[in-house]
């Protein structure tokens, strides 16, 4: 099977969704000519069109606001938010429209959007270009929540979303983009709502998201070393939430890491940690439940500060261990 | 007073009884509700536009049946005139099932999806973009419909007012901007809060076209909202019309109204929209005082009756609380 970028894999989903489907459409700032801030949509308006590849102004109220009337009266908007901090300005028309319409008419109408939105740290980009948002849009009812690790999932993932019926954020983690999978040439579907086990193992269960997935499988392999078996799960979505999956996982290690770059404070790890504790798999537990998540910090410029601010490989190794009191 | 009576293209002389009636459908069904609160007998809140109808009812006047509104905080007029049933309206401020939200959405989030009201809306300002939005999906699907988009002087504050006005002015988008300037924003006179005469001159910083009408007079509306429907219905982009009003109640249900003077209260009631229309009515010949009052006499019992439909309607039970939040 042929490999594609994660930042391709978005790109093909959205470009074989517009092939079958004239009511989607991508909207948002720079999308055009120049490809987007990361470049994910480059190429896209000379095979589609400037009306379906649809440069908008810098307006990021208005271009969510746009999509939420295009999607209650037809249409399947893709929306392209520069940056997830930008989430700030879009917030009112995903929070207070987006979200709540179906349920506030009783029923009728839907909102079949995707925000799609690089989150994350890593680039030098600092506070207002790094943040790890999900935990507010997961806490709203009527939204879906998804957050793909790798270049597999984000195709089929996007290609769920699109396809879904409500308004659905989709995190790209900056990070991700460059890394590559195996990923199928034809369309393929993942549904919202399934874990993924990336790694098998019987010591303890790592609950990992975005990019932590990858450092966690890093970690993985080091721990491998000392002969300490990690299971690997990435949720894949938020909102809905696969906690089964989880759950099986702990009953069979008796250990759980929770591990996201989001701020730890109020966090989407506290919501998994709470749900295990609630579940039947806390009796199984042999150790406390451990969550790492970003420090509670603006994130910094300073390459090694910035580092700093989010988890690491070594801080994933040591929280495995201390649950095991193998330190 | 003798008037020649200029309809515009869009309304026949025979449709004018009917738009009599939605006027006095509206303020009986209003009047009723005011009284509902005041005796406890509904609860929430309520924003009601008596001394309005005639900006809701002129300006609807003018649509197709396939054309789309989004309506505001203050909305009942726009839902009747766009063609809601009494019974829907009162049976959702009652919270019944029967309801147009099925008693999930109340006074502020009436819409009738169908009928092409894309709902009331409690954010102000909030409907600048989802309005826009809609007549997107008109413009890329080519449904040849247009949207009028009710706004009040205090949302023309909002950012959301830029922002959508000048995406809908670069798309040319089938789209017209109707606000309905009440002189209160809350408790704010539009004149404390707004540094120029005429919201409509704000058209200009779009390049679209801004028009004030008597927003009391229900032809004169009708006739400045005819240029803007045609203007957009041929593809030449949105526009403003400003028509100016009076909020002969309160702000909501709780308000003692210290911000102004009775004095003014009854200046404006002296061009009570109702009596104005009847007045040019009976002049022109279109009925008689003796067929008005029988119009008038067929809406009260008409929202006499929709009391009953929605005291003898279901309660929802407590099963369609988590109903309807996801398609």
């Amino acid at each position: 099977m042929r490999e594609l970028t994660y930042l391709e894999a978005v790109r093909e989903a959205m470009s074989q969704e517009m092939r079958e489907n004239e009511d989607v459409f991508i909207l948002g700032e720079d999308i055009g000519v120049y490809g987007g801030a990361f470049g994910v949509t480059r190429g896209m308006i000379e095979e589609f069109g400037p009306e379906r590849i649809r440069n908008t102004p810098i307006s990021e109220a208005a271009i969510s606001g746009t999509a939420v009337g295009a999607a209650l009266t037809g249409m399947r908007p893709i929306l392209e938010l520069q940056f997830s901090d930008f989430m700030t300005i879009a917030m009112d028309n995903m929070v207070n429209q987006a979200a709540k319409i179906r349920y506030m008419y009783g029923g009728k109408g839907k909102v079949p959007m995707v925000l799609r939105t690089p989150a994350g740290s890593g680039t030098g980009a600092a506070a207002q270009h790094s943040q790890s948002l999900e935990a507010w849009m997961a806490h709203i009812p009527g939204l879906k929540v998804v957050q793909p690790s790798t270049a597999y999932d984000a195709k089929g993932l996007l290609k769920a979303a699109i396809d879904d019926d409500n308004p659905v954020i989709f995190y790209e983690h900056k990070l991700c983009y460059r890394t590559k999978s195996d990923v199928p040439e034809e369309a393929y579907s993942i549904p919202l709502g399934k874990a993924d086990i990336k790694k098998e193992g019987t010591d303890v269960t790592i609950v990992a998201t975005a990019i932590m997935v990858h450092k966690s499988l890093e970690a993985a392999e080091e721990l491998e070393k000392e002969g300490i078996h990690v299971e690997v799960i990435d949720p894949r979505t938020l909102v809905p939430l696969d906690i089964e999956t989880i759950v099986q996982s702990v009953k069979k290690t008796g250990r759980l890491v929770v591990v996201h770059e989001a701020v730890k404070r109020g966090g989407f790890g506290g919501e998994i940690a709470s749900l295990i504790a609630e579940s039947e798999a806390f009796d199984y537990l042999d150790a406390p439940i451990k969550r790492l998540g970003g420090k509670a910090v603006p994130i910094p410029y300073n390459p090694e500060l910035e580092k700093a601010a989010v988890p690491g490989v070594s801080d994933i190794v040591t929280a495995v261990k201390e649950t095991l009191n193998r330190l | 007073m003798t008037q020649k009576l200029k309809l515009p293209p869009q309304v026949k002389e025979t449709e004018l009884r009917e738009l009599y009636k939605q006027m006095w459908l509206i303020r009986f069904f209003e009047e009723k509700v005011d009284e509902f609160f005041a005796k406890g007998m509904i609860h929430g809140t309520t924003h009601l536009s008596v001394g309005q109808e005639a900006s809701a009812v002129g300006a609807i006047a003018v649509l197709e049946d396939k054309d789309k509104i989004t309506s505001t905080h203050r909305g009942h007029g726009h839902c009747i005139a766009k063609g809601a049933t009494v019974n829907g309206m009162m049976a959702e401020l009652f919270g019944r099932t029967t309801g147009y939200c099925k008693g999930k959405g109340g006074s502020m989030h009436i819409a009738d999806v169908d009928k092409g009201n894309l709902g009331a809306n409690g954010i102000v300002g909030g409907g600048f973009a989802i309005a826009a939005g809609a007549a997107l999906t008109s413009q890329m699907k080519k449904e040849g419909y247009v949207v009028l988009c009710f706004f009040g002087d205090g949302a023309s504050n909002e950012g959301s007012f830029h922002e959508a006005l000048n995406l809908a002015s670069i798309w040319k988008l089938p789209v017209i901007f109707i606000c309905e300037n009440n002189q209160y924003g809350m408790s704010g006179p539009v004149k404390e809060m707004i540094n120029i005469e005429d919201i409509a001159d704000r058209a200009a910083s779009y390049g679209i076209p801004g028009k004030v009408v008597d927003g009391n007079d229900v032809f004169d509306t009708m006739n400045g909202v005819s240029e803007a429907v045609e203007r957009a219905r041929n593809g030449e982009g949105p526009s403003i019309i400003e028509a100016k009003t009076y909020r002969s109640k309160g702000h909501s249900k709780s308000d003692a109204k210290k911000y102004r003077t009775r004095e003014e209260e009854k200046e404006w009631l002296l061009r009570d929209p109702i009596k104005l229309m009847a007045e040019v009515m009976i002049e022109e010949g279109i009925f008689t005082q003796q067929e008005a009052d029988q119009i008038k006499a067929d809406a009260k019992k008409e929202v006499e009756e929709s009391v009953e439909f929605a005291k003898n309607s279901p309660e929802p039970t407590l099963d369609a609380l988590m109903e309807d939040i996801y398609a």
